[in-house]
């Protein structure tokens, strides 16, 4: 440890601290632009330039100067210093503010702004551009600048899924730094120099990689925007939601945009236990499925003349009728590692007054890659296990399918996955009884069954869910779902009620109290103890591949962490 | 010297003292290791490596060596940098990127006499354990590249580079590598990231010093090509003879490159110190132009401060403090320090009462906007900002107000940047505008101000008053 005064107070900080890190936790926010901890620190910005002393350095035999606390009195340097990339030392002092300081600021605002196009008003960053801020609190408010600016590219497109304004650009090299440090897909630099410098993308390639929307979130400006997200809606009418993303077994924390009921962007949460600062690219476009075209609004019922919207009672009685006449062993269900810890919950006890033990869910796999991206493409596979009891996820698949084939099996609920997907022959499914379907979005399977539930989308209810390694995550509601869609856990309460008229459950909190009863892995947890960052519930073998590199970074001390 | 005659009309003046130039221009010398040899070159090399690597390193700290890039730096003590504790690869490389407008001495080394060059990073390298070593050159030296590369394959074949030179254990490989075609180039750490095959963008320091965390995150010693013959002069003469060479913390001799309105300008080797600036423009370079006088000059290079010719200085002298002005400057590293400039890379920019002082900081500044690598946003933006404020004072659109604007812009370069091109860019502004402010001042007027020269202009203008607009 060693001691460091920040603004006239003495404090204490591991060996190697980053002077910007030490200031961060003395309570003082030193404003930056390139330095990010995730990645490595150029310097270039000078937007963090503080004021550092050192005791001075003594001729042999002479007695150090003291101050009122009997301590070394620090030589104040004329030249300021970066505090993103030094680090504290033993009796250093900094200075966050003061004259030199302050001129510093007001100096490099100034020189980001002469060249800048001012175009905020149709600017995406606006409201939450570190330009704008700083220029509040650290810059000029006349400008002595009356030459013309350098001209540069405009909507440039580097990639399918952001486009560039190179005016706008402050040249800080995160988003070049990040393609080269996380994706190690190098495709962004500079051409050119001085204030002419551009960025661009290689020649020939394209900013097209993963992950390539955390450049968007890092660009401290608004150079960098999302083809999605473009003149769709001024930031600050935006409600931040922390979620996860359902995208697949990784549950990346994310922060959903929404307004007025509608979804307008995912960005991602910090969170250092699963993905760090960043997500992936098809993550962050999981919302536009809740208003695709085909998406369920109403419960169906299947008629003479195909379906026909219904009623919630009417579509319950009608699969209750369906069901009655069944028994245990001819009824499954075919559940989806989709769903909540609180859905499947509620689908065990539906299975509990069934009796049956065809119970199931829909495996999924993809490539994984070596940093987010799972290889389990369901988002909650191991709450599935957990909770459905199951030890091999998808291992009685095809004896239900045998069974609906002969016959045996005369009636699937199908909650959440489409049947046909998974499998399932169109005309066995025909044959059955009675079929049921939950799904967010029209579906072959739908089209056959006799009553079809809409389903609310992620970011339309909440409930909790278990990644890949184990750690139990909660997702929270941003949006009313459309039409009469409800949140699945009270469809699932409401079908156990019609076939068994009795149930007392109100609250999601119930729910997981139930659940936290009957399962030992819940117990002592509750939605609210789960909290923004999750908790750690099952041991697994798992690693978090882009973790593992950036903590290899970290003891290289490449990088903050 | 007696021995060498020199081609007809360009004999060194009698003051020069020859030692890194002494055979340039020199009758009947060419490039090739035989002419070298005949003359007693390598065997500098050879004595060095019957040496401790560390004795050399010792002669070269009592020699009192300070770089010719640029900085002055002590070179002993820079290689006594390496960390004692390395296990990495040392490197050294030869900083032949010679870019800094007045600065013209390391070409003629490199275009005339490569083998001293050669011999110098041999010792050197032996000296601080490097095996491999580079030659940065100049991209817009072409023929002198060709010229390295023929010579380090003579030095090859003299068994004076590769495995086990001249029997000692001491391999060593040199390279020459063409630079990429900017000032920035020759900034060691920028240096460095070319060499490594990315953009010169120089790194920060702390805690990338080359001398820890060079070439491949490795130990490195770049050093100037001038610098690094001065090594094997060292090893000829051994650290204290040398060191009598030239004036106490001021040893050796230099290559002062004088440009402008002298009657002779050109190269001239001196010891260092031992000549005032005066001594400099009227004896060695014929005086001025007829009928001229002196007005300023930029003493090493066009990013040391201006001294203004009427300038008067207090110097140390002993014990003592005196005045002195210009004419009365010894060229060396602490007197111009002292008076408030430097001694830079040698490049003494003399100007008559001929010249604008305008139109000179312009066209300076020209120069540094052209060549700032825009990495860092004071000296990216700063350095373009200045060029635009001169172009439109030289054009006649300049308002008084332009005048403190500049220094303005200068002051918020100066020391906020990642290298200290930020100084080489806002020093030259800097001090016009301390020194020639009057004049700088009479080529604006104040029926400018407020006035926009472009449609563009007009739109920033607006926003300028904070009264409503129209
Ligand atoms: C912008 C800039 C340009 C430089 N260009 C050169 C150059 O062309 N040649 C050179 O030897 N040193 C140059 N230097 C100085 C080098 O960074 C370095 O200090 C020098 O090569 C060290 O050699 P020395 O110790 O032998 O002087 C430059 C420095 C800066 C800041
Ligand atoms: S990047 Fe920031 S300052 Fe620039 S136009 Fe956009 S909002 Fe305005
Ligand atoms: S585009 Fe944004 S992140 Fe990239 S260098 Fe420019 S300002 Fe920085
Ligand atoms: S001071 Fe200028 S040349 Fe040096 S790194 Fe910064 S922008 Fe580049
Ligand atoms: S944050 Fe950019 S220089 Fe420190």
């Amino acid at each position: 440890m060693v001691n460091v005064q920040i603004d006239g107070t003495w404090m204490q900080f591991p060996k190697g601290t980053r002077m910007i890190e030490a200031c961060r936790q003395a309570g003082v926010e030193v404003p930056h632009y390139c330095y990010h901890p995730k990645l490595t620190s150029p310097g270039n910005c000078r937007m963090c330039l503080v004021q550092m002393g050192m005791p001075p350095r003594l001729a042999p035999g002479q007695e150090p100067e003291k101050d009122e606390d009997g301590r070394t009195k620090i030589q104040w340097m004329p030249r300021p210093a970066i505090a993103c990339a030094n680090t504290v030392a033993d009796g250093m002092g900094i200075r966050t503010g003061g004259e030199l300081v302050d001129e510093c600021r007001r100096g490099v605002m100034e020189f980001l702004l002469i060249n800048h196009p001012l175009d905020c008003p149709i600017c995406d960053q606006a409201g939450e551009c570190r330009l704008q801020e700083f220029s509040v609190e650290h810059g000029n408010g006349v400008s002595r600048f009356v030459d013309n600016k350098v001209k540069k590219p405009k909507n440039v497109d580097i990639g399918p899924r952001i486009r560039l304004d190179d005016e706008r650009c402050i040249m800080c090299s995160r988003c070049i730094r990040f393609c080269q440090e996380i994706p190690e897909d190098d495709v962004l630099g500079f051409t050119d120099r001085g204030s002419h410098t551009v960025l661009t993308t290689h020649p020939g390639k394209k900013l097209a990689n993963d992950y390539s929307l955390n450049t968007v979130d890092i660009c401290p400006v608004g150079a960098l925007t999302s083809n999605d997200f473009r003149f769709q809606m001024r930031v600050w009418f935006l409600k931040e939601t922390p979620s996860i993303c359902t995208g697949c077994g990784r549950g990346c924390n994310t922060i959903l945009g929404s307004r007025e009921d509608e979804m307008y962007r995912i960005t991602p949460r910090e969170n250092d236990a699963v993905n760090s600062s960043w997500m992936c690219d098809h993550g962050r476009q999981e919302f536009q499925l809740l208003s695709n075209e085909r998406r369920l609004t109403d419960p169906l019922v299947l008629g003479d003349q195909g379906h026909r919207l219904s009623s919630w009672s009417e579509a319950h009685q009608t699969a209750a009728a369906g069901l009655k006449l069944l028994g245990p062993e001819e009824i499954a269900i075919v559940a989806s590692a989709r769903m909540t810890n609180e859905e499947l919950y509620m689908v065990r006890r539906l299975a509990a007054h069934l009796k049956t033990e065809w119970v199931d869910v829909v495996p999924r796999s993809q490539e994984g890659d070596d940093l987010l991206i799972a290889e389990d493409a369901n988002p909650n596979s191991l709450g599935a296990k957990l909770v459905l009891g199951l030890e091999n996820p998808g291992a009685k698949l095809a004896d239900i399918k045998a069974g609906v084939e002969k016959g045996t099996i005369k009636a699937v609920l199908a909650f959440d996955e489409n049947l046909i997907g998974a499998g399932f022959e169109e005309a066995s499914l025909k044959k059955l009884a009675f079929l049921l379907n939950t799904h967010l979005l029209a579906n072959p399977t739908a089209d056959v069954a006799q009553v079809v539930y809409p389903s609310a989308g992620f970011a339309e209810k909440r409930g909790s869910m278990i990644n890949v390694t184990g750690r139990l995550q909660r997702l929270n509601q941003a949006v009313q779902p459309p039409g009469q869609v409800m949140e699945n856990w009270e469809v699932l309460r409401d079908l156990i009620q019609a076939l068994t008229g009795s149930n007392g459950l109100y609250m999601i909190e119930d729910v997981f109290k139930l659940m936290a009863g009957e399962i030992a892995a819940f117990k002592g947890l509750s939605l609210t103890k789960i909290g923004d960052l999750g908790v750690a519930l099952l041991e697994t073998e798992e690693k978090v591949p882009l973790l593992e590199k950036e903590r290899e970074r970290v003891a290289k001390g490449l990088i903050v962490g | 010297m007696g021995d060498i005659t020199y081609k007809a009309g360009r004999e060194p003046h009698p003051r020069e003292k020859r030692l890194i130039f002494r055979n340039v221009d020199r009758e009947g010398w060419d490039t090739s290791i035989d002419c070298a040899m005949k003359d007693g070159g390598y065997e500098q090399a050879k004595k060095a490596l019957t040496l401790e690597p560390k004795a050399i390193t010792d002669e070269v700290k009592t020699s009192g060596l300070r770089g010719r890039g640029g900085a002055g730096f002590p070179t002993g003590v820079k290689w006594g940098f390496i960390p004692p504790t390395n296990t990495k690869p040392v490197y050294l490389i030869c900083n032949a990127d010679e870019s800094e407008p007045g600065t013209f001495k390391d070409r003629y080394i490199l275009h005339q006499d490569p083998h001293q060059l050669i011999e110098g990073m041999i010792i050197s390298c032996y000296a601080v354990g490097a095996k491999l070593a580079y030659i940065y050159v100049r991209e817009e030296f072409p023929e002198a590249a060709k010229i390295l590369e023929k010579a380090i394959g003579e030095a090859h074949e003299k068994g004076f580079l590769g495995k086990d030179i001249q029997g000692s254990g001491f391999d060593l490989e040199i390279y020459v590598h063409r630079g990429a075609g900017a000032y920035i180039c020759g900034e060691e750490t920028g240096l460095i990231e070319s060499l490594e095959g990315k953009r010169p963008y120089p790194r920060i320091k702390p805690p990338y010093f080359p001398a820890a965390l060079g070439l491949y995150m490795s130990p490195t010693i770049v050093n100037n090509v001038e610098t690094l013959c001065h090594v094997k002069h060292i090893m000829e003469m051994g650290g204290e003879e040398y060191a009598k060479l030239g004036t106490p913390r001021n040893t050796g001799t230099r290559i002062l490159c004088v440009s402008g309105d002298v009657q002779q300008p050109g190269y001239y080797e001196v010891e260092v110190g031992k000549l005032t600036f005066g001594e400099l423009v009227n004896d060695v370079c014929g005086g001025l132009k007829s009928g001229r006088k002196l007005k300023a000059v930029i003493p090493g290079g066009s990013s040391a401060k201006v001294l203004r010719a009427d300038e008067r200085f207090k110097i140390k002298k002993g014990d003592d403090e005196v005045e002195i002005g210009v004419e009365d400057i010894p060229m060396d590293f602490d007197t111009l320090m002292a008076c408030g400039s430097m001694a830079g890379s040698g490049g003494v920019i003399v100007m008559d009462d001929s010249r604008s002082m305008t139109w000179v900081l312009n066209n300076i500044n020209n120069f540094y906007a052209h060549e700032s690598c825009g990495q860092c946003t004071p000296c990216r933006e700063g350095s373009l900002w200045m060029k635009k404020i001169t172009d439109r004072v030289v054009s006649g659109g300049g308002t008084p107000s332009d005048i403190d604007t500049l220094a303005g812009v200068a002051k918020n370069i100066d020391g906020r940047t990642i290298c200290a091109f930020g100084e080489a860019c806002s020093w030259p502004t800097s001090s016009f505008v301390a020194k020639f402010r009057d004049e700088l001042v009479a080529s604006t007027t104040e029926e400018n101000a407020g006035k926009a020269t472009t449609p563009e202009a007009a739109a920033q203008r607006r926003y300028l008053k904070a009264e409503p607009v129209a």
